[in-house]
């Protein structure tokens, strides 16, 4: 098992550092300087802010240098846009809002999605099951952007019964939108994976032996095929926080909740590149270390998985 | 992006089985696809957007980028009207919203269709000689890949458009670059088990050499596979695409997109002028249907096995 582990940590790295480099490097090449504006600056300033923020040094010593900050440090530098703040202060201040409305969406996406798929599987071509594949693929052609503006239309501009954006951390009325939205589609995902996988796991043999020596339905379901109908869904979740974390841009952008999706557009916007690559490099490193965690709850899950 | 593996893997090994006397795999395909309602209606749902594509300029009375004064700004007039031509009624600056929404549409279809070219011309020439040649190069390339899927994709197209210019032909580039990750997977999956049957050990025998054992005896048998993966594909290209745009990161204007329609749709959807966002999604969702019924039909017609 740690040999898998330190196998898994031997993608996880390089990953990483292949995931900074580029940005780093896209950055360097891309046409024009971050300082670039309509204003003429004069070489002389130019040449002073490019010492400022140490674009003056040769390509590999400002990547060694970036990485060093990085790694070492968790140091993104400075904004290049908004002179007295750090990327890390933009991160500071959006960062908890995403993790929150992130982490309650995730966990109501697998939470519905896996009841939901289980109990259309038991009870198939029941009216509930109807419903739940009806719903899985409607959900599969709404997106969170779309799902967004719906959303507000109904709950905000038809019912007036819920905010349709901004954001508070103790005022859990701001966090339903959001969460709905991000989590819809993914909740279909999961509850199509899920009954599917149930199915497979209800028609196998050790599910008739143990329904033949006269387990209870509840215990046949819960001991016996709950284990083996999960793999999939596990392996499905890696994916499924990466699209998360891209849909949180969509969600800080429409519901204005003021997490670092929006940053990331504002950056993006402004061309303040530091803030972009911060970001980038913050949630590929997020999307890389679940994905190292999903790998081993796989293994642990999966008998047959060999490492 | 995410794929039932378990479905293309079989649907993979139904296509590389030998042919059995009588019918041809691809007759037996097109009778069980015209069996299937939901494959009938995704298709039928795709030639009525192709359609509006390509002959909606004929029918459309205003131009899609002339302004219409006289309805501009008054939401009573400028909803969807028979009689003054704007058939969908106008956007928020007075272009026909009818003629926006058949730009919109070409553009959505055009990013989904030659992004899923390139990943079907690169994927299948990388898959196939990683898979081909086995060994040292097959486990660096597919190290490659898996470290570039492991990377936020969103993120570092967001980052390529905005320092290199946010034109089509940049998000043709940048959709290009992640979207043959997939298939190049799967394609080499598929030509693992290719390469050991007899026909092409006799290749082989005779000197054939492999790029030439690759084109004529490999790639052929590959068509099923990636004519099904690329078909599902298409969607995801143009979700990609309409999230960029919703973000107002994508295709600029004057030139539009469905992603970039539902945004402005959403955005002014406070003042009552709901069609502005019915219409455009209305395209949307229809395409995203007709493409995933295409694809699962074209699966299911391809593998009997899985149903």
């Amino acid at each position: 098992m740690i040999v898998y582990i330190l196998k898994r940590l031997a993608v996880a790295i390089p990953t990483l550092l292949v995931l900074i480099i580029v940005s780093y490097m896209l950055m360097h090449f891309a046409p024009g300087n971050p300082f670039s504006s309509e204003r003429a600056v004069s070489p002389e300033i130019m040449k002073n802010l490019d010492a400022k923020y140490g674009l003056n040094l040769p390509l590999w010593e400002q990547i060694v240098h970036y990485l060093w900050q990085v790694v070492a440090h968790f140091d993104f530098g400075p904004s290049f846009v908004y002179k007295d703040r750090t990327v890390n202060d933009i991160i500071a201040q959006g960062f908890p809002v995403t993790l929150t409305y992130g982490f309650l969406s995730f966990i109501a996406a697998v939470a519905v999605g896996v009841g939901l798929g289980i109990t259309s599987a038991i009870r198939r071509n029941s009216w509930l099951d109807y419903c739940a594949v009806g719903l899985s693929i409607g959900a599969q052609v709404l997106p969170n952007f779309v799902m967004a503006p719906i959303l507000v239309l109904i709950f905000t501009l038809g019912l007036h019964w819920l905010p349709g954006g901004g954001w508070s951390f103790h005022d859990p009325r701001f966090w339903i939108l959001p969460v709905i939205a991000l989590s819809t589609s993914y909740m279909a995902s999961i509850t199509r994976i899920t009954r599917s996988s149930m199915l497979d796991v209800l028609g196998s043999n050790h599910i008739r032996t143990a329904r033949a020596k006269g387990l209870p339905n509840r215990k046949v379901i819960l001991r016996h095929a709950l284990k083996p109908a999960l793999v999939p869904v596990v392996s499905y979740l890696g994916p499924a926080f990466v699209s998360m974390i891209t849909g949180s841009v969509i969600v800080d952008v429409y519901f204005s909740t003021g997490g670092i999706g929006k940053s990331f557009v504002d950056s993006a916007l402004n061309r303040d590149y530091a803030v972009m690559m911060g970001v980038t490099i913050l949630l590929g490193t997020l999307t890389i270390l679940f994905n190292l965690v999903v790998d081993i709850l796989y293994a642990w899950i999966d008998p047959k998985i060999r490492y | 992006m995410v794929f039932d593996e378990t479905k293309m893997n079989s649907l993979a090994d139904a296509t590389s089985q030998p042919d059995v006397a009588g019918r041809s795999l691809w007759a037996d395909a097109r009778r069980r696809f015209f069996r299937n309602k939901a494959a009938l209606l995704g298709l039928g749902l795709l030639i009525f957007v192709v359609c509006f594509a390509i002959f909606g300029n004929y029918i459309a009375a205003w131009n899609n980028s002339d302004i219409d004064y006289n309805v501009m700004g008054d939401a009573s007039l400028s909803g969807p009207s028979l009689s003054n031509g704007h058939y969908f009624g106008v956007d928020d600056l007075g272009r026909d919203l009818f003629a926006r929404t058949v730009q919109g549409t070409q553009i959505s279809l055009l990013v989904g269709i030659i992004g899923s070219a390139i990943a079907v011309i690169v994927g299948t020439v990388y898959g196939a000689i990683a898979g081909y040649f086995g060994g040292r190069v097959d486990g660096v390339m597919m190290r490659i890949v898996d470290i570039l899927l492991a990377i936020p994709y969103m993120f570092v197209l967001i980052l390529l458009l905005v320092m290199y210019g946010r034109s089509i032909g940049m998000l043709f580039v940048g959709v290009g670059l992640i979207s043959w990750l997939e298939m190049s997977r799967i394609v080499r999956g598929q030509t693992l088990t290719l390469k050991n049957r007899d026909y092409v050990e006799a290749a082989r025998a005779i000197g054939v050499p492999p790029l030439t054992i690759i084109r004529r005896h490999i790639l052929p048998n590959l068509v099923g596979v990636v004519v099904v993966f690329a078909t599902l594909l298409v969607p995801l290209m143009i979700l990609t695409e309409s999230f960029i745009s919703f973000l107002g990161l994508g295709v600029q204007e004057p030139q539009t997109s469905l992603g970039a329609l539902i945004s402005e749709g959403a955005g002014t959807m406070n003042y009552g002028t709901l069609w502005q966002l019915a219409f455009p999604l209305f395209f949307f969702i229809i395409t995203l249907f007709g493409f995933y019924f295409v694809g699962d039909g074209l699966r299911d017609a391809l593998d009997p096995k899985e149903r």
